[in-house]
């Protein structure tokens, strides 16, 4: 901390200048109108781009490339490799910086990025959030008539797109960037500038998705699916260049993990002793770096479908759209368990905790983990079952995506074992991890009726299906989000959530939530199609049910965001050490962690589960004490 | 730190037999909801029984929620007894609770009961499928394929309506899906340009309509009646619109239908596909998209 003092004592106007999050906005904007004069200069002439359609989208491809590249330029990050070209030492200067400061510019240190995403993440979410809250007020009416047509699908795609893309990173980000290197005795992950670049570069494909409303919007929902993403209008790039950004960001994300988890763990901390969040991430990771790198590629032939005119997708041409829809799944799947796996990791984290019990069948927990990781990747046409793709593959992948609810039982058995003859404390956080039981077994069961053909052929493509996944990654991925932040953003920030509006905004959210989601499994069963603002009238009512308990959904967020803001903005109560009387290494250090985490690395001597075996070990080793590797 | 866990005393271990009360608990319930659920839920989910298909997945469905009913009751049993026999006294001090790690026996059971409903379940599914096809798109080459007689229908989906060709009416086209009653009709679903997916609810019928791909998909009727039809693929801006209706109506009522669109057809019929008696196609495998180029 010694680069800190110079900091503060500069004009406020000094301090605007350099390399940061102005800047990159600066030479993004900059970065953007290169690109787009630069694609009109050279594709300018051709009729092909200005004769059939409204945009030349080679120039959107560029422009928003360019205003990517100005952006991390802005940032700071050709800063370092630039350095190391002129031959300066490798140093992580980035991380010495101090203050507010630091949370808007390139930071190597974990616990900035882990704050930077819960805020970044946070917002996007709130974003997608208000789409869901424009497409319940179009289903008010069984004839849509608040939005045209083609602003509706657009609000149905953002949505999906959002919260699939952004939500992707809603655990990994925030949390398993701010407490696996803690978790494991480090003090920083493997690769702090790629940590740094995975935010900055979700934050730029943000704003590329939502400035799609400038060109248009695209009609094709989340999915994207190739033949009518070959024909849509320009705010189809804006789709294709943000799950691409997302896909490298995951993949660079899981990397990461992948290897601060494997090189960094300190003295002691065996393979069963990593506390079982961190086996949630490093199985959600494995899953980002295999599967990530898929969509990327799908949507690189997707841009050149769109610009170079080739024809990967396009059947008269001699491409398939059963490729894109493979290659998508192919992804696709292991994205839906790359949403749930951290989730699991949470519940089993807090569980042991809030009963006060050691975490039961540790290693079934883990098999339980991996073999979700492992079979995610052999289930993917079950998406496809009617789409006349392989039609004699399906008794297998309904048998695999069928296999998939064993390895989930596994979390499933621990848990409910780890709460058996537990003290059990109702505490906020705990409330979440309870309610992700619930909304998991409702939402898992009803994967069994998609996963069986037969009944698959009326459930497909209908509000059941969507009210399903919103069961798995709503109540299991957002429901364990809060968990999370109720239980660390008080050691994240140092300031104490008010636990009363939690628990409000836990039971609204609950109530709400089941009451939005539920009804729309009878609506799908009555034939309601997913992503259309038209069905039948006699569907009204339920519909009307579930929007009204939509808007209440959303008013229970607004609850939790101004809990948020309260505590964090205005109470700014200290939170102390442990809280929750935790035997995890992070609630060893205080409350916000210092910048450097240890002083001395810690030695591990048993997993934090230990609870009713005796005293909880100290594994924090104060400074100059013989113990420890530097 | 006033709650630091070193200083948790650990509560006695109670002799209550909760493992016994709670699977004793579970056997009423599950003895009583299941065939409630079986008898009354199953037969209510949809989509009917406006053809075999849809009464085959109505009797799947039900099975479903048969063997799906015992596992929900045996979360609740667990979570109403557990959270309330287990919780910590309120504002008492933090007390630890016993420190059971495993049981290897709990582990087996549970891993053995699992695997044997998940291999039922796959069983079962894929039982009822190869009977009949379960009213689902096959592709091209499907596997299972009803016996006897079958009526050809092609659905040829396009931004945004359905086409309907009847190969034995001598190509015949019409937006309306007629269907004879009692009769085993084989569908050819087929696209001009995007994914759709032709969705005959009441019949229990599913099937996407790909560009260039003939997706095959069997419906045996019953008794007169009428479907609705659906788009259950996002397929551009007016897929919500993109339904029609569709009527299953006895034989004599068929032929008269399509012989009054034969009539009606007669004076186009020169213009377009021909039929089988004139050396065409019995159904249009040579309907593929215009070489794609994006509209505006």
């Amino acid at each position: 901390m010694t680069a800190v003092a110079a900091t503060p004592q500069q004009p406020i106007w000094r301090r605007l200048i350099g390399f940061n999050l102005l800047t990159g906005i600066v030479l993004g904007i900059g970065g953007w109108y290169v690109g787009w004069f630069g694609a009109h200069a050279v594709v300018g002439p051709s009729i092909d781009y200005f004769g059939d359609i409204d945009y030349n989208e080679l120039s959107v491809y560029l422009a928003y490339l360019g205003g990517v590249v100005g952006f991390l330029v802005g940032l700071g990050f050709f800063n370092y490799p630039f350095a190391r070209l002129r031959g300066y030492p490798p140093s992580l200067r980035e991380k010495e910086t101090a203050g507010w400061t630091r949370y808007f510019g390139l930071c190597t240190d974990h616990k900035v990025v882990g704050i930077q995403y819960l805020w970044g993440i946070g917002l996007f979410f709130f974003i997608g959030g208000l789409n869901a809250m424009l497409i319940r007020t179009e289903q008010l009416s069984p004839h849509g008539q608040v939005f045209p047509m083609g602003t509706y699908l657009t609000i149905v795609g953002m949505h999906g797109t959002m919260m699939m893309g952004m939500m992707t990173s809603g655990i990994l980000g925030p949390f398993a960037n701010y407490l696996v290197p803690i978790m494991i005795g480090a003090r920083r992950m493997a690769f702090p500038r790629i940590e740094a670049l995975t935010f900055w570069i979700l934050m730029a494909a943000g704003a590329i998705l939502t400035t799609t409303i400038f060109f248009g919007g695209f009609p094709t929902g989340w999915t994207g699916y190739a033949p009518l993403s070959n024909e849509a209008n320009a705010g189809m790039d804006n789709y294709v260049l943000f799950f691409a950004l997302v896909g490298i960001s995951m993949t660079l994300l899981g990397l990461n993990m992948i290897a601060t988890i494997l090189t960094m763990r300190a003295p002691g901390l065996t393979w069963t002793r990593l506390p079982i969040f961190v086996w949630g991430v490093l199985s959600t990771a494995v899953l980002m770096v295999l599967a990530a790198p898929v969509l990327v590629a799908t949507l690189s032939m997707e841009a050149l479908d769109r610009t170079a005119q080739t024809s990967f997708f396009v059947t008269a041409a001699g491409g398939s759209n059963y490729l894109y829809q493979n290659l998508f799944w192919v992804f696709g799947h292991p994205e839906v368990y790359i949403l749930a796996l951290p989730g699991f990791g949470i519940v089993l984290e807090l569980l042991p905790v809030f009963s006060r019990k050691p975490l039961w069948g540790y290693r079934l927990a883990v098999a339980g983990l991996l073999g979700v990781s492992l079979l995610s990747w052999f289930v993917w046409q079950h998406h496809l079952f009617v789409s006349g793709i392989n039609g004699d593959l399906r008794p297998f992948y309904m048998l695999s995506t069928e296999l998939i609810s064993i390895p989930t039982g596994f979390t499933f058995l621990c848990g409910m074992m780890t709460l058996w003859r537990g003290q059990i404390r109702f505490t906020v956080p705990m409330l979440f991890c309870l309610a992700w039981f619930f909304n998991f077994l409702l939402g898992g069961l009803s994967g069994v009726f998609l996963s069986d053909v037969p009944s698959d052929v009326t459930t497909h493509g209908s509000f059941f299906s969507m009210a399903h996944f919103h069961y798995t990654i709503m109540g299991g991925l957002v429901f364990t989000f809060f968990a999370a932040i109720y239980y660390w953003v008080p050691k994240m920030t140092g300031w104490e959530l008010h636990q009363g509006l939690g628990k409000i905004h836990f039971w609204t959210m609950f109530i709400f939530f089941n009451s939005t989601f539920a009804p729309l499994f009878a609506a799908g069963f009555l034939g309601q199609p997913r992503r259309t603002p038209v069905y039948s009238g006699s569907l009204k009512f339920l519909n009307d049910w579930v929007s009204v308990s939509a808007f209440l959904l959303g008013i229970s967020m607004l609850i939790f965001l101004f809990n948020l803001i309260w505590s964090l903005g205005f109470v700014k109560k200290p939170a102390v050490a442990n809280p929750w009387a935790s035997r995890s290494i992070e609630f060893q250090l205080p409350s916000p962690v210092p910048v450097h985490n240890f002083d001395r690395i810690p030695v591990f001597s048993s997993d934090p589960y230990g609870y009713g075996e005796g005293p909880a070990p100290n594994w924090v080793v104060p400074a100059g004490a013989p113990a420890g590797r530097e | 730190m006033a709650a630091d866990p070193a200083a948790a005393p650990r509560r006695p271990t109670d002799s209550t037999n909760h493992g016994l009360r709670v699977v004793v608990a579970w056997l009423v319930l599950s003895a009583v909801a299941t065939p409630l659920v079986a008898i009354f839920v199953g037969r209510l989910i949809p989509p009917g029984n406006g053809s075999v298909q849809g009464t085959e997945q109505v009797f799947d469905n039900t099975w479903m929620v048969s063997v799906v009913t015992p596992v929900i009751c045996l979360l609740a049993v667990f979570f109403v007894y557990g959270l309330f026999s287990f919780r910590a006294a309120p504002g008492a001090a933090v007390v630890d609770g016993p420190p059971l790690r495993n049981d290897s026996q709990i582990q087996v059971l549970w891993i053995v009961i699992t695997s044997v409903i998940v291999l039922f379940l796959a069983g079962f599914g894929s039982y009822e499928l190869l009977q009949n096809g379960a009213g689902g798109g096959q592709g091209p080459n499907p596997v299972a394929i009803p016996s006897g007689p079958k009526m050809q229908v092609q659905v040829i989906g396009q931004q945004w309506q359905f086409t309907y060709r009847y190969p034995s009416l001598g190509g015949l086209e019409s937006n309306q899906l007629v269907l004879p009653a009692n009769t085993d009709i084989e569908l050819h679903v087929t696209s001009l340009d995007v994914v759709h997916s032709f969705w005959a609810y009441e019949l229990g019928v599913k099937a996407d309509a790909n560009p260039g791909v003939d997706n095959v998909a069997y419906v045996f009727t019953k008794g007169p009646e009428t479907f609705h039809v659906r788009c259950a693929e996002l397929c551009g801006l007016w897929h919500p619109y993109m339904f029609n209706n569709g009527r299953v109506v006895d034989s004599a009522q068929f032929h008269a239908w399509a012989a009054k669109q034969q009539k009606l057809y007669a004076a186009i019929k020169p213009f377009v596909n021909k039929s089988p008696d004139q050396g065409g196609t019995p159904y249009a495998h040579t309907y593929l998209p215009q070489p794609q180029r994006r509209a505006g």
